[in-house]
């Protein structure tokens, strides 16, 4: 097995001693096809165990890994160590207040998702007897892209837009909204419109684009926000 | 457990030296000066216009003063710039659904860009460019 | 939570956007030519004095100038605050209030062609 030696440096805060973060570097031996994830997970096994992070799937489907990796809001389980040289510099998503270590407090965004009624809310509510609501393949094509959201938060650490005007609802909370306005099934547009049409809503958005950038392949920010 | 959250502030006049997209988009951001100061210029041309034929050859004359061409040249690297970046914008913001599939994003842009050369093509021909 | 009055200031925007793009360049590139000395033959004042003197020809500036104006405003104001100018509401209103301003100077000196 090939291995590499690799120098991290990683952002430190303790909210119960410290007053601001501080940058610490360790070196670890990984093996070449490693995640940065896999190397924190190591420096936390032999090294550090104090060390603070949120994982749990280590394969991009649960989105609690997010984290800055050298400035880039990244999943540690799919950024991979070969792709990186020198030292690497690991930091907790940027915009959002840091809880401990790299572990970030995801209150406010959690809040607004809740904000755009993420949910059906059915046109006409039908009694069970009547059936399923069917749906066609060609009306399931149309939200679909928008449904793939993990929320990982990585758009929010990449919205300027966010990090300037906090109370901009955000990439994902848009998104997620279209999502449900884009549905068949759905009767909730005008509820919801009442939320992402207002002065925190879809107007913040000023199409600097980051956030499809820092989407993993599944979801799609911004695609909705200009309707 | 008590909550003792870090908070991390943007700054607010430097934020986007953090990031060459931001950069780019900042880049994007500072056409729209020259644009705006072309539009004026336009809404003088045509009180120009209004105010006769001896007027508006001034103008033209004055469009001529080395100031104005570095200035028309700026305008115009902007204004290609912010037609660029609008039409590679559009596949995202009007995504074209025809059955089940999604109509490629390249294949808007791409009819976008075509229309608009057509239409500049047309444009140059009635004022007697070609 | 107020409805944004938002809505009414981007959907000119957007359509300002799009007009941009599609004919300022090539304005652009008309008084740029004029600018190099060799004026085309469609900014003559006849030329320009005939088309702007037709209903059409006037809706079409018009249409173009005030959008285009409106656009500018907005993008204008977007541009101030992420250089960091927190004065919202006064850069909001100075700049939306000149586009008005200048849009209905360019409909005066339009309907006096
Ligand atoms: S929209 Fe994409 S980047 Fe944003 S939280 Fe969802 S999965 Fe993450
Ligand atoms: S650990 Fe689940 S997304 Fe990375």
């Amino acid at each position: 097995m090939k291995e590499r030696l690799v120098q991290l440096e990683v952002l430190r805060y303790n909210p119960d001693t410290d007053t601001e973060a501080r940058f610490q570097r360790y070196e670890v031996t990984c093996a070449e096809e490693w995640v940065v994830l896999d190397a924190l997970n190591k420096v936390k096994a032999d090294i550090d165990p104090t060390l603070n992070y949120r994982w749990s799937c280590h394969m991009a489907v649960c989105g609690s890994c997010g984290m800055m990796i050298n400035g880039e809001p990244k999943l540690s389980c799919h950024t991979f160590l070969r792709d990186y040289e020198g030292v690497i510099r690991v930091e907790p998503l940027v915009h959002f207040p840091v809880e401990r270590d790299l572990v970030t407090a995801p209150d406010d965004f959690m809040e607004k998702l809740k904000r755009v009624k993420p949910y059906i809310i059915p046109k006409e509510k039908k009694p069970i007897s009547e059936g399923e609501y069917k749906q066609t393949p060609a009306q399931l094509m149309k939200f679909r892209q928008y449904s793939m959201c993990i929320n990982c938060m990585l758009c929010y650490a990449a919205c300027p837009e966010y990090g300037l005007t906090p109370h901009f609802i955000g990439p994902a909370a848009l998104t997620l909204a279209h999502r449900y306005n884009q549905d068949s099934r759905d009767g909730g547009r005008k509820e919801r419109q009442e939320v992402v049409a207002t002065h925190e809503g879809v107007w913040e958005c000023t199409f600097v684009g980051a956030c499809s950038e820092s989407a993993r392949r599944t979801s799609t920010p911004r695609a909705p926000c200009s309707r | 457990m008590s909550r003792n959250p870090l908070i991390r502030e943007v700054p607010p006049t430097s934020w986007y030296f953090r990031h060459p997209l931001y950069l780019r988009y900042m880049s994007r951001e500072i056409t729209s000066i020259f644009i705006g100061a072309y539009c004026v210029l336009l809404v003088v041309g045509l009180q120009r216009l209004a105010a006769g034929p001896a007027a508006w050859e001034g103008f033209v004359t004055a469009l001529q003063s080395p100031a104005s061409i570095v200035f028309q040249f700026l305008c115009l690297v902007a204004a290609f710039y912010h037609a660029a970046t609008w039409f590679n914008a559009t596949q995202k913001a009007m995504p074209l659904q025809i059955g089940e599939d999604f109509v490629p994003g390249n294949v808007i842009s791409g009819a976008h860009y075509a229309a608009w050369a057509v239409l500049s093509v047309v444009v140059l021909f009635f004022t007697g460019v070609f | 939570m107020a409805k944004s009055h938002k809505p009414v200031v981007w959907f000119p925007f957007a359509a300002g956007g799009t007009v941009i793009a599609f004919c300022i360049p090539v304005i652009v590139l008309l008084t740029f030519l004029a600018a190099l000395g060799n004026v085309p033959a469609g900014l003559s004042y006849e030329k320009m004095h005939a088309f702007a003197g037709n209903g059409l020809g006037k809706l079409i500036i018009f249409g173009v100038v005030a959008l285009s104006l409106w656009s500018s405003a907005h993008r204008l104001r977007c541009t101030c605050y992420d250089f960091g100018i927190r004065a919202d509401t006064l850069v909001a209103t100075v700049l939306y209030i000149a586009a008005i301003v200048l849009s209905i100077a360019a409909a005066m000196f339009l309907l006096r062609i």
